[in-house]
């Protein structure tokens, strides 16, 4: 009862502002090696299905990672989050981790899995949506290259 | 958090090719006036981008949802080798019937892609120059 006291206008606007989510993106770059080989499978089997991405050394990329967070911004401070805890956060949990680092040998949460960019955006959505308490992770983009790039999501979202 | 986690893999493509847009059902005129100097006789060209997610379940044994090598010889096969360097209103016969604007091309590229059988194809996009881009998911209203 207590809308029907505030006029049409007041009323419209506090459903508006109800309505609004925002969508911000940090995009961080980070620098490192891997290489693909799937112990289980014959020497044959491997360089088939990995071709030089098995080159036993390892070989790197310069990877961008594009995170987006939605939210409504906060009507005090006007932000979903406070993009300096977002860099904070980026900075402690992936480029501390996975900058200038050998994948396969130096991130314990790849240990066992095949860093394809798929399985590194897996880590990294695993690693960064507990953290982000203001807003929600609503997606992220990994590129590996600049024509090949995985994304993470939740089924639902809008994967825009 | 609702929803489970999906993972969806990425890729760029590239082609150049020539249109010219043109509507069968619009006189010269109006023709004129709709597409402007993209309704020049002769035709233009671009460079085109086309970036399509696919998605799927990522095969523990490889770490992927599609191996890079299957899905690119597809999306060559299905789509660059008959866009690239060709005239669209003349060599890809979609285009005879429809103009070959860039939300037309996207439309196409998605027919030719949506029966890819390793992965489900979850969007198009195709830019036009690095200045527009037209992005199709299959969705009918």
């Amino acid at each position: 009862m207590e809308g029907a006291r505030v006029s049409g206008w007041h009323l419209s606007r506090i459903e508006q502002v109800a309505q609004i989510m925002v969508y911000l993106t940090r995009r961080i770059e980070f620098s490192a090696s891997h290489l693909y080989h799937n112990p289980a499978l014959s020497a044959e089997e491997n360089k088939r299905i990995f071709g030089k991405c098995n080159n036993p050394h390892g070989h790197g990329h310069n990877y961008t990672l594009e995170v987006t967070v939605a939210g409504e911004p906060d009507p005090v401070t006007g932000m979903v989050l406070d993009l300096k805890e977002l860099k904070e956060i980026l900075e402690r949990e992936i480029t501390q981790r996975m900058d200038h680092r050998f994948l396969n040998y130096e991130v314990a949460e790849l240990n066992g899995q095949i860093p394809t960019c798929e399985n590194i955006a897996r880590v990294i959505w695993n690693l960064l949506e507990p953290k982000i308490t203001q807003g929600r992770l609503h997606k992220i983009r990994l590129y590996e290259v600049p024509d090949l790039f995985a994304e993470c999501y939740r089924n639902g979202a809008h994967a825009g | 958090m609702s929803g489970h986690l999906a993972i969806a893999l990425g890729r760029r493509y590239r082609f150049a090719a020539s249109h010219r847009l043109h509507s069968n059902q619009l006189s010269e005129q109006e023709n004129s006036r709709v597409y402007g100097k993209c309704n020049n006789p002769y035709g233009h060209g671009h460079n085109y981008v086309v970036e399509i997610i696919v998605s799927g379940t990522v095969n523990p044994a490889t770490g992927m949802i599609v191996n890079l090598a299957d899905l690119d010889g597809f999306v060559e096969r299905e789509v660059i080798e008959s866009f690239d360097h060709k005239s669209l209103n003349e060599d890809v016969l979609a285009f005879r019937e429809r103009v070959p604007t860039t939300e037309n091309v996207c439309i196409e590229i998605f027919q030719r892609l949506k029966h890819f059988p390793l992965a489900k194809l979850e969007r198009v996009r195709v830019e036009e120059t690095a200045n527009n881009a037209f992005e199709y998911a299959g969705e009918e209203i």
